[in-house]
């Protein structure tokens, strides 16, 4: 499915600031996986995330989807087949569009001189109303105008229109308010299993990694330190990443927001 | 002022209001929509003005029009090629070109600063002509001015409606997103580009044709004019639908034009028109930022003195 060989990514290379963020990193994800990835701040899940996006091109190593090389292949091409949120809401949609027009984008239906037909607009009256949120009624409204969750909600919308090989979920419930985080991790995960898309997934949150998906990474300094998954994953506690993490990498887990993680439970 | 003198008044207004208009809506979609700020602008509106020249001093009035906004342009494809493909910043690939085109528009017109158009056909003339004989004869400027600004808002309305239009609204919004939709920003900038400086290249052919002459340096300004009419636009109708935003534009190079005449009127120098469209860009960009730093020093005040009492 994907496949990533041994890629590698430094910034600012041959400066004082020079950090390697990704460290001859492999990874094969298979159909249909859903995979949560942690790590402390800094340790590349991010990046990682830039890399099969095509953000940026990686120094080294080779990235495959679907058996079909596109280490190369520019950003944009690559969205027609992998979906991506981020933990800013603000960031996957227009604000100053309407709903129906960020939706029509998305959609990519017609010709480039093609206006929005009124059959675009049942559809996207559809697709909306499966949200729950009742934003099928508020379709000629600026984005802007919408809350944090429903510009959430309304980004997996798009970017599972098309429903891509892959989705890359970047924190993308972290800056919302607890029910509304809850409100779109359930979409999430709906969405997800309706269509079998395959999925990453990064959170900062211990215990929703281990209970969502059927895989776990924890990520260093720019590696996968622990790959995680069927049997041996099904027991896992919170603790046990906990120390894994110290075994892996030599050191404590001492980020605050994924102690936080660890006090909650 | 007589009511003669007033309607005299509001009419060169409202001429000079739409020839300027039609650099005003290709600010619109470069500045409003794609979020460029085109510095090429005063080159490309003096560019306009002398292929339109040249053209209808060669005995094509009709052709001068598309010509010059085929110049237009070519000037935009070049702006969006150094600022997409090429590495230069935004601001900087437009004051390059801006540079350049006054060496190219001096080629055009032969090495000549100054071109007279008195005798000449231009589409002003022809439509005169074809008029002479009906009751609106006397507004052939008018006329033809009205019909290009309302050509292209009705173009601009369709046009931002479609699936590229809205690809470049979203360009100028949040680039990320245009990307995830799998298309290029590249395309989209360039597309904007080269649509809104065949605007500014039509809007200096109509001025020169208009004032029958056409003078090297008849852009300079031409995009603080330009941004501070499509500013005061924007405090009528900025927060309303593409096609109200776009007549907003126009409203605003009328309102910035009589406030103008005005001034003249009472006695303000021509010269300080330049001065008076840097001004009114300073006010509404800066205006709201002003603002909260008012409500900063307020509260800051408060705090000192609080202090001084404890």
């Amino acid at each position: 499915m994907l496949r990533l060989n041994d890629i590698s990514k430094t910034f600012h290379p041959g400066t004082a600031d020079a950090k390697l963020a990704l460290d001859h990193l492999s990874l094969h994800v298979r159909p249909g996986d859903f995979i949560s990835i942690i790590g402390a701040n800094g340790a590349g899940k991010s990046t990682l995330f830039n890399a099969i996006c095509g953000s940026f091109f990686t120094d080294t190593g080779t990235v495959y989807l679907d058996g079909k090389n596109i280490t190369m292949m520019p950003e944009h091409k690559r969205a027609k087949v992998i979906g991506r949120l981020f933990q800013d809401p603000m960031r996957g949609s227009a604000p100053d569009m309407s709903i129906e027009e960020n939706l029509a984008l998305a959609a990519g239906n017609g010709g480039w001189l093609s206006h929005i037909s009124a059959a675009d607009k049942k559809a996207f009256r559809e697709r909306l109303s499966l949200l729950g949120m009742g934003l099928e009624d508020r379709m000629k409204q600026p984005v802007g105008l919408l809350s944090g969750g429903q510009r959430q909600a309304l980004t997996l919308l798009m970017a599972t229109y098309h429903v891509p090989k892959v989705l890359l979920l970047d924190e993308h419930t972290a800056a919302l308010d607890p029910g509304t985080a809850e409100k779109v991790l359930n979409l999430t995960r709906s969405i997800v299993e309706d269509n079998h898309i395959t999925c990453l997934m990064i959170t900062h949150n211990m215990q929703s990694a281990l209970e969502l998906g059927n895989r776990t990474l924890m990520m260093d300094r720019g590696r996968i330190i622990y790959d995680v998954t069927g049997e041996e994953r099904s027991h896992l506690t919170i603790h046990d990443l906990t120390d894994k993490f110290r075994q892996a990498s030599g050191r404590a887990l001492d980020n605050d927001r994924m102690l936080l993680g660890v006090d909650a439970k | 002022m007589s009511l003669d003198k007033l309607l005299s008044l509001g009419q060169t207004a409202l001429e000079l209001g739409l020839v300027n208009a039609l650099t005003v809506l290709a600010l619109f979609l470069s500045y409003s929509m794609l979020n460029v700020c085109d510095l090429s602008t005063d080159g490309c509106f003096t560019l306009g003005a002398a292929v339109g020249a040249i053209v209808a001093l060669s005995g094509h009035p009709w052709l001068s029009i598309p010509a010059a906004m085929l110049a237009g342009s070519l000037s935009g494809f070049v702006t969006a090629v150094l600022q997409t493909r090429m590495g230069v910043q935004s601001l900087l690939a437009g004051i390059v070109v801006n540079t350049g085109l006054y060496s190219v528009n001096m080629a055009i017109t032969g090495n000549k600063a100054q071109l007279n158009m008195n005798k000449t056909a231009t589409v002003f003339s022809l439509t005169k002509d074809a008029l002479k004989n009906s009751p609106l004869g006397g507004q052939y400027k008018l006329i033809v001015l009205l019909v290009a600004v309302a050509l292209v808002i009705v173009f601009l309305s369709f046009f931002l409606r479609t699936r590229l239009g809205l690809a470049i609204r979203a360009t100028g919004s949040n680039a990320d997103m245009v990307r995830s939709s799998s298309i290029n920003p590249v395309f989209t900038t360039t597309v904007g580009l080269c649509i809104s400086n065949a605007f500014t290249g039509l809007s200096g052919c109509l001025m020169a044709q208009q004032q029958k002459s056409f003078d090297i340096n008849m852009g300079s300004g031409m995009v603080t004019v330009a941004l501070a009419s499509l500013l005061i636009g924007g405090v009528f109708l900025g927060r309303k639908g593409i096609s109200l935003r776009a007549i907003g534009a126009v409203l605003g190079a009328f309102i910035f034009r009589l406030v103008y005449a005005l001034a003249l009127r009472l006695n303000m120098p021509a010269f300080m028109l330049k001065a008076v469209s840097s001004v009114i860009v300073v006010l509404a960009i800066s205006g709201p930022y002003l603002k909260e730093q008012a409500v900063l020093l307020a509260r800051r005040y408060k705090a000192s003195k609080e202090r001084g009492l404890a």
